[in-house]
């Protein structure tokens, strides 16, 4: 089973703000699946490549040639605060 | 018979022979939605005018005598997650409500150039994840058969347009089944191409390296001339394959010679639905009696496929969810307390629970001194499936199996144990795990009068020849004919 | 307290294309126009796909080649997540465990002035993210986020910890740039962003009892000039001493984590930064998005013939070939690419590198930099400065003429005339500046000066011995005869007199 402190853990890395009610009900639901997917602990992989892709391709490029950005507008468009020129976010904090 | 109970295939043919025009069949079309579709909740946006202004120009054309694209004239419904230049591009969330794509995916550009008429988007589960279309942020979309049942998902709002006759073609993404099982659910026919058979840009991620555009229809020619359109190597997605797609419709009623179509033992599991046990047997029987050959196959690492898929899908899906931040696009929370909060509550407010599931599920199998145990090993175990697929199709061409386990299921019937919907997926997630394509097509109908579909897969780059075996099926049996009570006859 | 000071760079350097790493947008620098460069990529808008510019790849293998690493027969792209708004994706595609390029090296001289071998891990390639402005009025408004930077190719170049004081990582930092311009890879320019550099700092601290006490590890990120970088390492080894000093705490003790500083330019100071709360777990995994790369030792000799002279080896032919000093040598080399083909240019043509030199680094870098202007807008081009210099090379024009003669051509085409060697010519007869040779007309010339009156004194010196007292009269011969050569002047005054 997962502990609460996992589950806080990982809420964190994924910016999620869970309730005590979603995580409650989170920690059985993903221990049960954490516990179903060890299955694949029983399968010998040793001599075995990771496949990342469905199908095996290399080098597949582009050529380094323009083609026309965005407006402003276009590019701005759909963002829920912006000053006319830039996205807006709440002060970033570096020091 | 009426328009609306006429299969694709033949309506196109209809349209080329200016017998209907595309007019008379989006209205139809249109008709029907308006009729029916506050029951069955298939599509999230539709713009009539819109869906006509491109018939009649599609008419014009053929009038003027230019010449038109193949699938000139016929609608098609386009699950909500295909990005389409200022159209709404919901993807099932409450994150993405009002989020207007400012281009258009490369499938979309294919439909216009293709003539098609771009008919509405439909509904799906939030970011295609899920079995049923219960995690759409906006409704629930019934099963055109039974409304209290699940029209399976998560392009779940295609399957039900499609099996309604809301739209004769309709456009869904294939993630773990996500055409497949709908297509099953709600008796239409819908493919799932070989991976980087259709271009990915412009389709919202769910799992990069699984997902896959693909078509559905009332029937296999329809389904046919739908995926022609969207196929084909894209300089856009380097994970397009640069391979020229064939005519998938030259050769498609010519019946397949000395066919082997392969039976996997792994998959004659517990807890198969005795109605699909008994019409998938009855389906290969069908295809015994056309002259093939039924084998035998082993897929022996078949039965982690749903563990192997539920690492592998979920990881990637938290790391192409995590562009949701409430910066560029989309919701933004009102209240937070600073930078760091705004993400927390604008994530925890935009997705709902299987969304949030999911992301967690696939932070927690890449987080440091997890990754290797989970997700590096699935991916291992991964390549493992996709060896027994290959071994499989050196004995035979295709192989056959029920699409799901079993028939629809009740809204509401899953949705509290995420592993038992899991394990609906069982024998459709091996083909997005291998890349190789997959069909559905109606073979049977359950006791409650529920559909079941046939799934045949097929080795990778086979889909003309998978499509040739799904057609011998139709043509020797009436199960796509059959439609339900909302289509008037 | 004896100590060693243990020091790795990691430079971000951007490469010269004209368009992103993963989309077919523009990369020019433009803080002025925010959020005008962008597409649908940039934006991280749902539904999109990168796709790999070949020629960033091409110039990462190049630039990597400079630095004498090998090349990846394979290589593939990962996802480094984190959050941030400057991020859209929410990860930047770079590259893990297998980058493209490893195990390179580079040369400075040090503190003894033997050369030293710094070693590089690895130089890999990932996309840049775009710039967050923050507000400075303290009242804590909104920062801004401009994207048009995000998704620029850059190389990350990572060095072992081989460096040993500031002066070192100066140099080698030096090294890395040359590199990189002569190769035509990157401006490198700091004040656009095209060259970043964070300093991992440590100390290795020698016990009493001859134990080694390192102290905790430090990276200063985003140092934006080469002076910042020195003044940043000079700090922190005096402040990492006394902190040692005040807790002896050593890396490697329980809790004590990797610290990240910045530094304030003003102050010469660094300062410690709010640590990102979960900094640690990037989860980095492959990019299901993105095919990898393959490369064959044919591709890579291909790339590796397009390969100009490396700034060590053309160090070294300066040396030989043209005899430069040191001082000359780096003063055209770290100057510009394009100033060293000029100089070499020039130094064929006049003959002489020495003197080629000497007009290259006094009368050409002085107009540069007095006007402002880059040595390929610079009118005087080699072909003509070399036939001017090659003139005073044959001794048939004086160094001081040949000032005049600079300063006419440079006029002459700054007003936009063309100029070519027979300019030189015109100009020299025009001004009446060519070497007298005739050695009748210089002696007549000497008799007439040294029969003044004014003279008498001189004259009577020079007879004395006091060779000095030739000055004022060699300056008025040389007034009379234009051209003549002082040096020869002078022979022949002491001549005359001695004789007379
Ligand atoms: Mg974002
Ligand atoms: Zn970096």
């Amino acid at each position: 089973m997962l502990s609460e402190d996992d589950i806080h853990k990982v809420a964190e890395l994924a910016r999620l703000n869970l309730s005590e009610q979603q995580i409650s009900e989170l920690r059985p639901q993903l221990s049960k699946l954490i516990d179903y997917v060890a299955v694949l602990e029983e399968v010998d992989t040793d001599e075995v490549e990771p496949m990342v892709h469905a199908i095996e391709q290399t080098n597949v490029f582009r050529d380094d040639i323009r083609s026309p950005p965005l407006p402003r507008e276009g590019a701005l468009a759909n963002a829920p605060k912006t000053d006319g020129k830039y996205f807006l976010v709440p002060q970033i904090i570096e020091h | 018979m009426s328009i609306l109970s006429t299969g694709a295939g033949e309506l196109l043919a209809q349209l080329n022979r200016g017998e209907i025009t595309s007019v008379e069949l989006t209205q139809a079309c249109l008709n029907q939605i308006s009729q029916n579709d506050m029951n069955v909740g298939a599509f999230l946006h539709i713009d009539q005018d819109y869906a006509l202004e491109q018939a009649k120009a599609v008419d014009n054309k053929r009038a003027a005598g230019e010449s038109v694209g193949p699938l000139a004239g016929i609608p098609v419904a386009v699950k909500d997650v295909v990005c389409h230049k200022g159209q709404p591009c919901t993807c099932g969330s409450k994150y993405l409500k009002d989020f207007i794509p400012p281009y258009s995916a490369t499938s979309i550009e294919k439909l216009q150039a293709a003539d098609a008429v771009l008919l509405g988007r439909t509904n799906m589960d939030e970011f295609a994840m899920g079995s049923s279309t219960e995690n759409s942020a906006f409704q629930k979309t019934h099963n055109p058969w039974k409304q209290d049942y699940a029209p399976g998902g998560s392009s779940g709002g295609s399957a039900a347009a499609v099996g309604s006759r809301m739209a004769p073609l309709a456009v869904g993404s294939d993630t773990g089944g996500s055409i497949r099982q709908p297509a099953s659910f709600c008796g239409v026919v819908g493919m799932k191409p070989t991976y980087g058979r259709v271009s990915r840009y412009g389709l919202v991620a769910f799992a990069s390296s699984l997902d896959q555009i693909g078509p559905f229809g009332t029937d296999v020619t329809g389904t046919a001339a739908l995926l022609q359109a969207l196929s084909g190597h894209d300089p856009l997605d380097s994970t397009s394959i640069n391979k020229p797609t064939p005519d998938l419709l030259a050769d498609l009623n010519q019946p397949l010679e000395g066919l082997k179509i392969g039976v996997v033992k792994e998959f004659q599991a517990d807890g198969i639905d005795e109605d699909v046990i008994s019409a998938t047997d009855e389906a290969i029987n069908v295809y015994r009696s056309l002259g093939a050959e039924i084998k035998d196959v082993s897929l022996p690492h078949a039965r982690y496929g749903v563990a192997t898929y539920y690492i592998i899908a979920p990881a990637e899906a938290s790391s192409n969810l995590s562009r949701y931040d409430g910066i560029h696009y989309g919701h933004r929370a009102e209240e937070f307390k600073d930078l760091t909060d705004m993400y927390r509550q604008t994530r925890e407010e935009g997705f709902g629970p299987e969304v949030k599931r999911r992301i967690m599920m696939g932070t927690y199998t890449l987080s440091a001194g997890y990754i290797d145990a989970y997700y590096v090993k699935a991916l291992k175990v991964r390549r493992l499936i996709r060896n027994d697929y290959d071994d499989a199709f050196q004995e035979v061409d295709f192989i056959a199996s029920p699409a799901c386990p079993t028939p629809a299921f009740k809204i509401g019937e899953l949705i509290n144990d995420p592993l038992a919907m899991y394990l609906s997926d069982m024998f459709t997630l091996g083909a997005n795990l291998a890349g190789i394509p997959g069909i559905s097509i109606p073979a049977g109908m359950s006791s409650e009068g529920l559909p079941i579909g046939l799934q045949l897969l097929g080795p990778p780059l086979e889909e003309a020849r998978l499509l040739r075996a799904a057609r011998m099926f139709e043509q020797a049996t009436d199960w796509h004919q059959k439609v339900p009570e909302l289509v008037a006859q | 307290m004896d100590y060693k000071i243990v020091i790795g760079l990691e430079v971000h350097v951007q490469l010269l294309t004209q368009t992103k790493l993963f989309t077919a947008c523009t990369t020019e620098f433009n803080p002025d126009a925010p959020n005008t460069q962008t597409q649908p990529l940039c934006i991280a808008l749902p539904g999109t796909l990168p796709v790999l510019n070949r020629h960033a790849y091409e110039l990462a293998v190049k630039a990597a080649l400079g630095l004498n690493c090998s090349i990846a027969k394979f290589t593939k792209w990962d996802r480094k997540q984190y959050f941030y708004p400057d991020l859209p994706k929410g990860y930047q595609i770079s590259q893990y465990d297998m980058p493209m390029s490893f195990d390179g090296w580079l040369e400075v001289d040090d503190a003894d002035g033997h050369k030293k071998k710094i070693r590089i891990l690895r130089a890999h390639l990932e996309e840049d993210a775009g710039k967050n402005i923050h507000d400075e009025s303290g009242r804590g408004e909104d920062s801004k986020v401009d994207l048009n930077r995000a998704g620029t190719p850059l190389l990350e170049i990572v060095s072992e910890p081989d460096l040993s004081s500031a002066a070192e990582a100066r140099q080698y930092l030096d090294e890395l740039r040359l590199i990189m311009q002569y190769l035509e890879v990157s401006d490198c320019n700091m004040q656009e962003g095209s060259l970043r550099c964070d300093a991992n700092v440590n100390l290795h601290i020698v016990q009493e009892d001859g134990q080694i006490a390192p102290t905790p590890l430090v990276e200063v990120k985003n140092l934006n000039s080469f002076r910042n970088v020195e003044a940043a390492i000079d700090f922190e080894v005096e402040r990492q001493l006394e902190e040692f000093q005040l807790t002896g705490r050593k890396w490697g003790d329980p809790g004590v984590m990797k610290e990240t500083r910045g530094f304030d330019a003003n102050r010469g100071t660094t300062f410690a930064q709010r640590g990102k709360e979960d900094a640690a777990d990037y989860r980095y995994f492959p990019d299901p998005d993105l095919a990898p790369v393959t490369m064959t030792d044919e591709e890579i000799d291909a790339i590796r013939k397009t390969m100009c002279e490396l700034p060590a080896d053309r160090r070294e032919r300066m040396r030989t070939v043209y005899e430069l000093s040191d001082y000359d040598r780096e003063v055209i080399m770290n100057h510009s690419p394009q100033l060293s083909d000029y100089f070499e240019e020039t130094a064929k043509i006049s003959g002489d590198g020495k003197q080629a030199a000497n007009w290259v680094t006094q009368d050409v870098l002085r107009e540069l930099n007095d006007r402002d202007l880059a040595i390929d807008e610079f009118p005087v081009r080699p072909v003509v400065l070399g036939a001017m210099v090659k003139k005073i090379v044959d001794g048939d024009l004086t160094v001081k003429s040949g000032r005049e003669v600079f300063a006419a051509l440079l006029e002459t085409g700054l007003s936009g005339n063309s100029l070519s060697p027979a300019t030189v010519d015109q100009i020299i007869e025009e001004k009446g500046l060519a070497v007298v040779k005739d050695t009748g007309a210089i002696e007549a010339t000497i008799k007439e000066v040294l029969s003044r009156d004014q003279n008498a004194k001189s004259v009577e010196d020079l007879k004395g011995g006091k060779q000095q007292a030739a000055g004022p009269i060699i300056g008025q011969v040389m007034k009379e005869v234009k051209g003549a050569d002082a040096k020869m002047v002078r022979e022949m005054i002491l001549k005359i007199v001695q004789d007379s």
